[in-house]
């Protein structure tokens, strides 16, 4: 048998031989394929959580974007707001000026209605007492002679004063 | 694109496994020729010995032998290079033995005896002197030469592409590799060894299954210059167990050397006779032992029975005549191509468990805690 008792030539080269292609694999092959399996799998890694970061990055703009837009509407909603107060407030001060203005124009011309009555009716009091004065130095100049007609001629004129 | 490329390759080489197995049943329909012819020549054995055809084809040789037709050996010479304490150093290659037939510089093959299959030195009236320390390069160390070229030339050239698409999706050959690797990575050494360490040991992990793996899928492949039974050579074996030895054994921390000579057991057993240690010493041994024969064992047995089927064919034949002979060969044929496929998957299993073993025993000596 003997196939079973190892052979010391055999021995000698394989040790050589599996010593020189361990060390030239070491050195030239599986140190460049380790490296670069373990620089591909970094750099998967790498893009992987860069992406994820991306993500979230981009997550995080969104809901800025949305919490800008949201600001912003808020903000119109506020202005609108504002100027329609301001319209309302507007009109309404517009309104009250305007119709206090009416009401003192109105009040000035019914004075001045008034005063000018008053001066009109004192007018024609002044008058009238001038006419009556001086029909009563007419009446008094030509007819003191008759009592009766005397009487009569200021019972007229009375009557015609209680008219006016 | 790429898979594309990968599955292309893959189908090659099956195709040429699958040829290589076709051919090698060939071949060994011609050895069977040969070795009925040489013992008709030598008249010492009659007829067709199944026993030496099958260990002529498993065991290592000093020629890499090719085909014989007839009376015609094709075979591929291998330097002899001995030392003998008489006559100093001697390089010459095997064809001067003319096949094991003649004695060259008082030096011949032994056939018979202890020596049988070892060159020894004899002097001018042919009694042996003393057997010269033979470092020739022998089939198997061809063979291994062999493949550890296509090993670097595969390896090489992977390592180029990976440092040309540095950061880039894998190509080409490196696509075929680096699952492989990367399957020895993450499912080998990381769990073995765990995730600290385990980057030292990879070279060697590495480098230990693609030289099992290629070796034992060569030696499927029968035509020249595969063909050698490489991982089957117990001596080839035992070179790789050593060398998961001395790497055992050298980063053995500590730890490791404290539960050898020092095991957590009852004191009883390692006081008075210290039973444990012997254990755990044996042990170490036994180890790299178990590896070297494991892996031998598994090789030599695929190329034994391959062998053994197609000798069936002629042991039929010399028994019952030709006819029978041929009747019995598509069986023999098929059995032979069904073995070698399995020896395929074998292939991959042996080198994959060698490199967990090796993988665990590195774990083993460098754990920092039980």
């Amino acid at each position: 048998m003997g196939f079973v008792t190892p052979d010391y030539g055999t021995i000698f080269w394989m040790v050589i031989i599996f010593g020189i292609v361990f060390y030239i694999l070491k050195k030239f092959a599986w140190k460049p394929i380790l490296n670069a399996l373990k620089d591909r799998e970094q750099s998967i890694e790498e893009a992987l959580s860069s992406a994820d970061k991306a993500r979230k990055e981009v997550e995080g703009l969104k809901a800025n974007n949305e919490k800008i837009v949201a600001e912003a509407r808020k903000e119109k909603d506020m202005i609108l707001k504002d100027a329609k107060e301001l319209k309302d407030k507007m009109l309404a001060e517009a309104k009250e000026q305007a119709s206090k203005e009416g009401q003192k124009i109105v009040e000035a011309a019914r004075q001045q209605i008034e005063a000018e009555k008053k001066a009109a009716i004192n007018e024609m009091k002044l008058q009238l007492t001038e006419l009556s004065v001086l029909v009563a130095e007419k009446i008094i100049q030509k007819e003191l002679k008759e009592k009766n007609v005397q009487e009569d001629i200021v019972n007229d004129l009375l009557k015609d004063l209680k008219i006016q | 694109m790429r898979p594309e490329i990968s599955k292309k390759i893959f189908s090659i080489l099956l195709i040429f496994i699958l040829t290589g197995f076709s051919i090698q049943i060939l071949l060994a329909e011609d050895h069977s020729h040969d070795e009925h012819a040489e013992g008709t020549h030598e008249a010492h054995s009659e007829g067709f010995n199944p026993g030496e055809f099958v260990i002529h084809h498993v065991s290592d040789a000093f020629e890499w032998h090719i085909f014989t037709y007839k009376d015609f050996h094709a075979s591929i010479p291998l330097p002899i290079i001995l030392y003998s304490k008489k006559s100093g150093w001697h390089f010459f290659m095997s064809s001067k033995f003319h096949h094991g037939h003649s004695t060259y510089k008082n030096f011949r093959i032994a056939h018979y005896g202890e020596n049988a299959g070892k060159i020894e030195e004899v002097d001018s009236h042919g009694h042996l002197i003393d057997l010269p320390v033979d470092l020739s390069i022998t089939k198997a160390v061809a063979g291994a030469m062999f493949s550890v070229i296509i090993i670097l030339w595969i390896f090489l050239s992977t390592a180029k592409s990976a440092k040309r698409n540095k950061g880039k999706a894998p190509k080409g050959i490196q696509n075929l590799f680096e699952p492989i690797i990367l399957f020895i990575r993450d499912e080998v050494a990381k769990p073995a060894i765990g995730d600290k360490k385990y980057e030292k040991f990879m070279p060697f992990l590495l480098t230990v299954f693609f030289f099992i793996l290629i070796n034992n899928l060569m030696g499927l492949i029968p035509i020249f210059p595969f063909g050698a039974n490489v991982t089957g050579n117990i001596a080839v074996t035992m070179v790789l167990a050593l060398f998961t030895f001395a790497i055992t054994t050298i980063n053995g921390n500590k730890h490791y050397w404290k539960e050898i000579y020092n095991p957590g057991v009852p004191w009883l057993l390692k006081f008075p006779i210290p039973l444990m240690p012997i254990v755990e010493l044996s042990g170490v041994i036994i180890k790299p032992f178990v590896l070297m024969v494991r892996l031998f064992a598994n090789m030599m047995a695929g190329h034994m029975i391959v062998t053994v089927f197609v000798s069936l064919i002629f042991i039929f034949a010399n028994l019952f005549g030709a006819g029978v002979g041929l009747a019995v060969s598509p069986v023999s044929i098929a059995f032979s191509v069904f073995i070698l496929l399995l020896d395929v998957l074998v292939s991959f299993i042996q080198a994959y468990v060698f490199t967990l073993l090796s993988a665990l025993y590195f774990g083993m000596a460098t754990s920092e805690h039980h």
